[in-house]
């Protein structure tokens, strides 16, 4: 394995010069820094001046480190261990558990109540799933081959209690299999094919699922300033959406907020399992005091989980607030690595990296044969609310649904303040049923309309106003106060189910051709 | 901690160059990164090392060094201060050193002043209301224990005075200035004075003649100062930051003065981590009594909320309570824009045995009615009072009263929750 020693520090990247005769870092590759054995992750290569030289990002605080400590490569790249372990749980950016089981054995050691699905001859498929647990009342762990491994059993284990290390299945040519899988986490998972998005994701959230619907395996993006949402929203989602588990990556934000959900997920139950909500939710924290390096990295762990459980055939929506946080710390990173920057210091490859993202967002046929979708909602959050900044302009182009949160509105009180004139969803047609599509397109008509005359109004009052007009601003007041409205805070307002939602724009509807309004 | 190699006793005299705060020296072996320094009887950081050449940061400026002659020796220690509870009570200027005249600190507890990582599993998540006595903060935008409630205010804006009147009541106070003139040090501390709370305060202060530099490491020594009394102690620890503004030129000067790749507004791109690295220091931990709540103040150049300093602030806080040019003009105090401001954690804060049973819905009628006040106001100035219906003429009354009678409070007047409300009610009867 590669071996090397600190040359240079700055922040949270380092310099490393590589020692003759070890083996050689590759680009990707996680390494272990110094006395303290911090992590770290290859970033580029480099021939200079002083010879070879390695560039790597630390995911721990550099403080204290020196020059000519040793570097040591693993051999593998940054990965995630696939495990019954992570629904319920949350992790850092690179996937340590954050709340270790206090007393309790190390997760290594545990042993799992394994049902074994296959039997000695059978032939398995890539990726082919082969054996269960349950990993908490809302989630079946499934242990599967890698991607690209299939073939004929040899042998396998009995029901009983194993490890995550201990082999299960052993397949001829290809070696043995125990319950965990190593994945690494830039890489997506290959599927057997992409399918077409036609099913929503209801979240129950009126203004979302009615006039900005989201479908499983689609993406959108939430851009809105502080204080307008974002972080509310998502909660709300990941209580309520449709999706069998939520990957809920909290990246570069408020250490509250995750003690927050973790708090009161462990308290509500799900209405379809009964369960705690936490038995369908991974929490990935990169809190903003945390080291910037590991927040880059925390986008991607979260995504490598959940390719992972959607690979076992689960539909998994995956949060991620805020992604601009995480193109900050690629911005911070490029600058220490001294990179042409393009706009506002932020490097050139920000629209790349972000596409890719969004790209791994999807419904699949996996290589076993299940089927599972990745739906990603990401947070934007704009400096200056200013939508033209680089992350938001770069985000809107590879996303379908834009949720644009407005700050008049919640100043306003005004929630969710999802604006209607700037949102939009290119799902629409293909998950809306037909009458929903046509009373949708009148309330956005009558919203449009009541914004025109509000802006007459201002100039001579309501009081002078034709009575259709007058008709129209009391109807369009109904529609945002009782439909578009939302009170996260109330448990009977919190979420609507999508029958009742048809039936309240039936409603509408017809007081609006009642009203004559249109 | 002590970083692990023992430092070598060695005078560095090789420097290649000094530039503002920055030292650059050549030569160098085994200096450890975020090492302190003493550099001519200065104290310095090492913020970047390549090879043998180290740059350093030296916090109380580089007047009169020379070339030939500047001696660096590293200390193998991270920046750390000592800690007592005999620091209440006591001045210390902005990097740490005694200001009053009662000497070094006794003690032998010595932390690092960076704090550490607070692991989110650890944390509780705040849920009692501060009764700060001003209505349109404890009615509208409820502070909390642990919170970190930043005041948006602009040159000229009396956020003195409000920080002043928050902070004299507060339990136990750490107060940092960051760039602050003579005049407002000093008011601070007849505020201090004059309402016995001196003895329940620390007081950091950089002043706006002091180094830039010094200012990175105030607020850092002040949050140290308050988790101590916090977590070790067990106090409920109220910290005042005043100026973030100044706090964040410093940054932005040190940074140019580095050659760093700027991000907005020449703001160096790592801003926002800067900032939330101070603010995340405020919370509730489990199983330690005590309570670390922040109310950094920062003046928005150019009366700008979008500008970086506080955008970014707003990002990384718990809400904001924004002050107002126009509410000040009209001799309202404190001048508090109830629409824009905010306190996130306020919903779980509030209510029966809290702060009053009816509280929640009282502050979401008031908003609602308040909110309107603005168009009836443009109207009233178009079309005039005559022609407007009923209904918006008594929002324009809602809208004097709720300003005159609740978000403004004569000299000394302090009201409870319950009296916050109940002003609060009687507004609304007059819709
Ligand atoms: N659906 C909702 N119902 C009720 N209140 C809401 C709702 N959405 C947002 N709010 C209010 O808005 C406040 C701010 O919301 P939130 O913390 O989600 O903002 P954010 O966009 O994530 O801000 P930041 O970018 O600073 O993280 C909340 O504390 C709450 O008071
Ligand atoms: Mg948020």
């Amino acid at each position: 394995m590669a071996t090397g020693s600190i040359w240079g520090i700055n922040g949270a990247v380092i310099h490393v010069l590589p020692e003759k005769n070890t083996g050689e870092f590759f680009i990707s590759e996680r390494v272990c820094i110094g006395e303290k054995q911090l992590a770290g992750e290859v970033v580029s290569l480099r021939r200079g001046a002083s010879g070879e030289m390695a560039v790597v990002q630390v995911y721990e605080s550099t403080s204290g480190l020196r020059p000519n400590e040793k570097v040591y490569g693993t051999g593998q790249p940054l990965s995630i261990c696939l495990a019954p372990v992570w629904v319920g749980h949350i992790f850092d950016g690179i996937g340590r558990q954050l709340d270790k089981v206090q007393n309790g054995s190390v997760p290594g050691e545990k042993k799992w109540a394994v049902r074994l699905l296959v039997k000695e001859g059978d032939y398995v498929p890539e990726g082919g799933i082969f054996a269960e647990v349950t990993e908490t009342q809302a989630i079946t762990y499934r242990a599967m081959l890698p991607p690209y491994i299939s073939g004929k059993i040899r042998a396998v284990a009995k029901n009983g209690m194993y490890t995550i290390d201990e082999n299960l299945i052993e397949i001829e040519g290809a070696g043995a299999f125990p319950l965990k899988q190593d994945y690494p986490v830039r890489t997506s998972r290959p599927v057997r094919e992409r399918l077409p998005l036609i099913q929503p994701l209801i979240t129950g959230q009126r203004v979302i699922d009615s006039l900005f619907p989201i479908a499983k395996g689609g993406v959108a993006a939430m851009p809105g300033g502080f204080g307008t949402g974002k972080t509310m929203t998502q909660h709300q989602l990941t209580k309520w959406c449709d999706a069998d588990l939520i990957v809920y990556i909290g990246c570069g934000e408020r250490g509250n907020e995750m003690a927050q959900v973790l708090e009161e997920f462990a308290q509500l139950t799900d209405p379809r399992t009964g369960a705690s909500m936490l038995a369908r939710t991974i929490l990935i924290a990169n809190t903003s005091d945390m080291p910037v390096a590991a927040r880059e990295a925390s986008i991607y762990t979260g995504l490598a989980v959940a390719e992972g459980y959607c690979s076992m055939g689960y539909h998994v929506a995956v949060m991620a607030d805020s992604t601009s946080r995480w193109a900050e710390a690629l911005r911070e990173i490029s600058g220490r690595l001294q990179e042409m920057p393009a706009e506002e210091g932020y490097p050139a490859y920000l629209a790349s990296r972000l596409a890719a993202f969004y790209q791994r967002a999807g419904y699949f046929e996996n290589r076993n044969g299940t089927r599972g979708s990745i739906t990603i909602i990401g947070a934007v959050s704009p400096q200056g609310a200013d939508f033209s900044e680089p992350v938001t302009v770069n985000t809107k182009r590879f996303v379908r649904c834009f949720w644009a949160l407005d700050r008049r509105l919640a100043y306003g009180r005004h929630f969710p303040a999802i604006n209607w004139n700037d949102s939009y969803s290119d799902y629409v047609s293909a998950v809306l049923p037909a009458n929903v599509i046509e009373n949708r397109r009148r309330i956005l008509e009558i919203l449009t309309e009541e914004g025109r005359i509000l802006e007459i109004a201002k100039l001579v009052g309501t009081q002078d106003l034709p009575q259709a007009q007058q008709e129209i601003l009391h109807v369009a007041k109904i529609i945002r106060e009782t439909f578009l409205q939302q009170n996260a805070y109330n448990a009977a307002d919190a979420y609507t189910p999508f029958a009742k939602q048809v039936e309240m724009l039936d409603a509408l509807s017809s007081l609006i051709a009642k009203g004559g309004a249109l | 901690m002590n970083i692990s190699k023992p430092p070598l006793r060695h005078e560095y005299l090789n420097t290649r160059e000094i530039r503002g705060s920055l030292v650059i020296l050549e030569g160098v072996q085994n200096a450890a990164y975020d090492e302190i320094v003493t550099i001519n009887g200065k104290t310095g950081r090492v913020i970047e090392i390549s090879g043998d050449k180290v740059i350093i940061l030296v916090f109380d400026g580089t007047q009169a060094f020379t070339l030939a002659d500047t001696r660096t020796r590293f200390t193998g220690q991270l920046m750390k201060m000592p800690l007592s509870v005999e620091m209440l009570g006591r001045t210390f200027n902005g990097a740490g050193l005694p200001m009053d005249s009662m000497g070094a600190l006794p003690t032998n507890e010595w932390r690092e002043i960076n704090g550490t990582v607070i692991n989110p599993v650890q944390r509780v998540y705040p849920r009692f209301p501060v009764q700060t006595g001003f209505s349109a903060i404890d009615g509208m935008a409820t502070l909390v224990r642990g919170q970190k409630l930043p005041i948006f205010s602009a040159d000229g804006l009396p956020h003195n005075e409000l920080a002043a009147r928050l902070a004299v009541n507060a339990q136990t106070v750490v107060f940092a200035a960051m760039g602050v003139s003579v005049d407002t040090m000093q008011f601070f501390q007849e505020a201090f004075d004059e309402n016995n709370a001196r003895s329940r305060a620390v007081l950091f202060i950089n002043l706006a003649s002091d180094p830039p530099a010094e200012r990175l490491i105030t607020p850092r020594l002040a949050l140290t100062a308050a988790e101590y009394l916090a977590f070790t102690h067990g106090h409920d620890v109220l910290v005042i930051l005043t100026d973030m503004t100044a706090y964040v030129e410093a940054l932005r000067e040190i940074s140019s003065a580095r050659g760093e790749i700027p991000g907005r507004k020449g703001y160096p791109g790592y801003l926002y981590s800067e900032l939330a690295s101070l603010y995340e220091r405020a919370g509730c931990i489990k199983g330690k009594g005590g309570s670390v709540t922040q109310i950094p103040i920062l003046t928005m150049p150019g009366d700008d909320i979008t500008h970086p300093i506080a955008d970014l602030t707003g990002y990384s806080t718990e809400g904001q309570i924004v002050l107002d040019r126009q509410l000040h003009r009209q001799h309202i105090f404190p001048p508090v824009a109830v629409l824009p401001s905010l306190s996130r954690l306020m919903k779980d804060g509030i209510g029966e045995g809290k702060t009053h049973a009816v509280h929640a819905d009282t502050a979401n009628r008031l908003f609602a009615a308040y909110a309107k006040v603005a168009d009836a106001r443009a109207l009233l100035s178009i079309i005039g009072e005559e022609d407007m219906t009923e209904e918006d003429q008594k929002i324009l009354q809602f809208g004097e009263r709720f300003e005159t009678e609740l978000i403004h409070h004569t000299a000394g007047e302090v009201r409870t929750f319950a009296q916050t409300i109940e002003v609060g009610l009687a507004l609304l009867a007059g819709l």
